[in-house]
């Protein structure tokens, strides 16, 4: 009846496991209690949970994104502790079978249920209002893509309470991951949660993609696209081409754990080597799906708070498509020591080196916009400068890791984990952050605490150095990754170091939280009535702060790149007399349009998927059956719903706009 | 059927408007490009266990090759349907597309039936070769064949489905543009799984006479 379920299954005996499972369900607990008791149902119901408004969900993204980031920062600081202590005699205090399932669920967590859901939130929010539209090209799968991302996080999160997690890193290599070897659901949990919210992912691609290529403002030919759109488009694509391989690799691995395929397995023909060739043939390209959405940020970012265009715009673009090409040709450089041989590694480690030269030609560009304008230091630049100096580092360990050679040495080592956190965090969190601070008022109507932003960055940024730089000198001292304990007592010091940094990083996720307490509490006060506190340049500064859920009363017409700063340049009297903009002459036309209505299949589809998921799992079939068959039901009540928009009259429209003024409503 | 991308529109001086400046492309081309990512998405899928078949496709572990097992008179015969029944889907779609009702009914059904038929073909394969011990977790070869090739028998078995799907739908609803968008985009599937089968029927069964 229940499959492989049992009472064991509850982690009775394990303390750390167990308090943390009683304290997030007592969080959710008083949470619902919360939001029932307050009677927010219908309102949570009605405005978020089924809503296809890409700004909303781009917020639901982004806060699924920062609970993740706590519970994956919690493994960190966990795996940081045990090795501050566990040398010589000492063991640490976790065991090695639960050390191994925390730094597979840290990385997991980390790339798909936190750098994903944020890197993905801000496109979701930025994109289409960049791209002077009204929504995405496909609203309701964009709710089925985020409610499926949620379903992946939820299961992952229940293997905490029942069950186990993967004690196989985070990328489940066979054979370690076959059933031979890993008999438990650990590595089912993070399949099956990986294939749902990868479902989802996939969907965002499409959907992003159509939007960028197919949706643009009248007048937004591809060279006058912010280069934010540009990398979105890019990560987009990437995604498209490179998570069907993720799909298919996992369904093989599955097929060998489910059915007794050999695929993988050491014996009958199988071969383990060919998963690792497939996984890291979506492996790389993934890491440039998170990473050019913040080189995106960081342009758009760097351009603003400079006051000057982009340095070599058209560049950026070439640059930005080169990378996005040139990351499927790499993926090799992630087992050099596989033994194809000289020339396929050689091949392999120029094509790594190459890909350094657009990313320098960004670097430069960056500098470029910096060079001769005032800049004006906020938070989302502090975090630019501070991206430019840790991401070159990390480049820099990176292309010399490209030399087969070196990598024999450095592969697997602490030298590699820092090198990949180096580029990471100072790239793909610090363009996160500075994303986020960026279009915070764009979304809410207020500015962050610049004090405590700044705060943050420094917590981050010096921590950041501290935690990684020694692991840097560990690595080649010859300590390796996934090591849960070491004999040799002069790695301590720097050990402890790295663990001080970490806790430093934690008080930056902290005041992070902190920041967003208070900025909401002294709200009143970091108003930014007329939409844009930046002095920005593209579209979405020309929009009321929040924007309406047509974002554009009427449809913009652009004439060319940074289309809102060239409005305000061209209104430069019509700037002064905002407030009389109704006057004759400035009355823009406004015309009924249509808007998609909510939609709750995203959420039902996800909450049966969760079902399918876990009975997969556990090997229920009557409920993985019965929840598959479910979730088609409810895609065929979409098919047959005729009923999806609704009208805004030209009236209501101008009654919005005349109640929240904007810039960008003036022409 | 768009045909919208070849006509000139004019900016009100007079002047050209360039295509990439029209402002948002209509439903249907959005949503027809939309589900041509999808089918190259799924594309890819396809790519990836045609590599794993190519990797293993020695490694029989003294088992059978692939020329010791295929009847390719029967996979000939299985192609045959398949491709007809592409056919019978484009014929289908003319005729929703000029709201015949009962010439779509008409076509479906060979579309239908087709496409039943070549399932029938493959089910029959796979459960003789397992009959005879060839099963898929004979040999790692034996399991990317069954793999691949049961990929896209997923993949026309779930087109049947939803091919009965569209048979309510054009009943309840009718030959709406929703609906014939919804055709179209069925017939792209089709056909891209034909694609996809020349693929298996090249290298999976005529290139195992070459091994």
């Amino acid at each position: 009846m229940l499959g492989k379920l049992t009472w064991a299954a509850i982690p009775i005996d394990q303390p750390i496991p167990l308090v943390t499972s009683i304290v997030m369900i007592a969080v959710i607990a008083a949470i619902l209690a919360l939001v029932t008791f307050k009677r927010w149902w219908p309102y949570l119901w009605n405005e978020w949970i089924t809503s296809t408004d890409h700004k909303r969900l781009g917020v639901m993204y982004m806060l699924l994104g920062l609970v993740m980031l706590v519970r994956g920062f919690a493994d960190a600081l966990m795996m940081r502790a045990q090795l501050a202590l566990a040398q010589g005699s000492a063991t640490g205090f976790l065991p090695p079978e639960h050390y191994d399932q925390i730094f597979s669920a840290h990385g997991t967590i980390m790339i798909f249920f936190v750098a994903m859901p944020f890197v993905i939130g801000l496109m979701n929010f930025a994109v289409p209002l960049q791209l002077g539209v009204r929504d995405v090209a496909f609203p309701v799968l964009n709710s089925v893509s985020f409610w499926l991302t949620a379903s992946g996080v939820l299961l992952v999160n229940l293997s905490l309470f029942i069950g186990e997690f993967a004690r196989t890193g985070w990328l489940v290599y066979p054979p370690l991951s076959e059933l031979a070897y890993s008999p438990g659901v650990g590595v089912d949990y993070y399949l099956w949660s990986l294939q749902i919210s990868g479902l989802g992912t996939l969907l965002t691609g499409i959907n992003f993609t159509t939007t960028i290529l197919k949706m643009r403002a009248p007048g937004m030919s591809y060279m006058r696209m912010p280069v934010f759109c540009w990398t979105a488009l890019a990560s987009n694509l990437l995604i498209v081409a490179a998570f069907p391989i993720l799909t298919a690799s996992f369904a093989l691995l599955l097929l060998d754990r489910y059915c007794g395929f050999h695929f993988f397995t050491p014996d009958l023909g199988g071969n383990p080597m060919m998963y690792i060739n497939l996984i890291w043939a979506w492996g790389h390209p993934e890491v440039y799906i998170l990473m050019l959405p913040a080189f995106g940020v960081f342009s758009e970012v760097i351009s603003t708070f400079s006051g000057k265009p982009l340095f070599g715009y058209h560049s950026m673009v070439v640059a930005t498509m080169a990378i996005c090409v040139l990351s499927f040709m790499v993926w090799l450089h992630h087992f050099f020591t596989m033994g194809a041989g000289a020339d396929v590694n050689g091949f392999f480690g120029i094509a790594t080196m190459i890909i350094a030269v657009p990313t320098g030609v960004k670097i430069f560009n960056w500098l470029f916009t910096m060079y001769g304008g005032s800049i004006r230091f906020t938070t989302p630049i502090y975090y630019s400068i501070g991206f430019m100096a840790t991401f070159g580092i990390g480049g820099l360990t990176g292309v010399l890791m490209a030399i087969p050679p070196a990598d024999f040495v450095l592969h697997n080592s602490l030298f590699l984990i820092a090198h990949f956190h180096n580029v990471i965090i100072g790239g793909v969190v610090f363009g996160i952050m500075a994303g986020y601070t960026y279009w915070f008022p764009k979304a809410f109507g207020f500015t962050l605490d610049e004090t405590l932003g700044k705060a943050v960055f420094w917590c981050w940024f010096i921590g950041f150095i501290l935690a990684f730089t020694p692991m840097y000198a560990l690595g080649l001292m010859g300590a390796t990754r996934r090591m849960q304990h070491y004999a040799d007592p002069s790695w301590q010091p720097y050990m402890i170091v790295a663990f001080a940094g970490a806790l430093l990083i934690f008080a930056g996720i902290g005041l992070t939280v902190v920041q967003l307490g208070w900025s909401i509490h002294t709200r009143d006060r970091r108003r930014v009535p007329m939409g844009d506190p930046w002095n920005g340049r593209t579209l979405e500064w020309g929009t009321p702060s929040p924007p309406p859920p047509w974002n554009f009363a009427v449809e913009p017409h652009v004439q060319g790149i940074d289309a809102f700063w060239a409005v305000k340049t061209r209104n430069q009297e019509l700037h002064k007399i905002a407030e009389s903009r109704y006057e004759a002459g400035h009355r823009p036309h406004y015309e009924t349009i249509h808007m998609p209505k909510g939609s709750s299949t995203g959420f039902i589809t996800a909450f049966f998927a969760v079902f399918l998921g876990f009975g997969l799992i556990w090997h229920i079939w009557w409920m993985a059956i019965l929840a598959g068959i479910a979730c088609i039901g409810v895609l065929l009540r979409q098919a047959w719903d005729t009923d999806r928009e609704m009208l805004i009259s030209a009236e209501q429209l101008e009654d919005f706009d005349r109640r929240h003024p904007s810039l960008g409503a003036q022409r | 059927m768009s045909g919208v991308a070849d006509a000139v529109v004019l900016d009100s001086h007079g002047r050209p408007i360039p295509l990439s400046e029209r402002g948002p492309a209509s439903a249907w081309s959005m949503i027809s490009f939309g589900f041509w990512l999808f089918l190259l998405s799924d594309i890819v899928i396809f790519a990836s266990l045609f590599a794993t078949y190519a990797v293993l496709q020695k490694a029989t572990a003294g088992g059978p090759s692939g020329k010791d097992i295929f009847e390719l008179r029967n996979v000939f015969i299985e192609t045959c349907c398949l491709l007809a029944s592409s056919f019978a889907c484009g014929l289908m779609l003319i005729a929703a597309g000029r709201r015949q009702l009962r010439n779509f009914y008409l076509w479906a059904v060979v579309t239908w039936v087709l496409g039943a038929a070549f399932i029938g073909f493959e089910v029959t394969e796979f459960s003789d070769l397992v009959a005879r011990g060839y099963g898929p977790t004979h040999s790692a070869f034996l399991s990317a064949f069954f793999t691949l090739v049961g990929t896209h028998g997923c993949h026309v078995t779930s087109g049947l489905l939803w091919l009965l799907v569209m048979f309510a739908q054009v009943a309840t609803l009718g030959l709406r543009p929703t609906v014939v968008r919804r055709l179209f985009c069925f017939s792209l599937f089709w056909h891209a799984l034909d694609l996809v089968w020349i693929g298996v029927f090249t290298i999976v069964y005529l290139g195992s006479l070459h091994a």
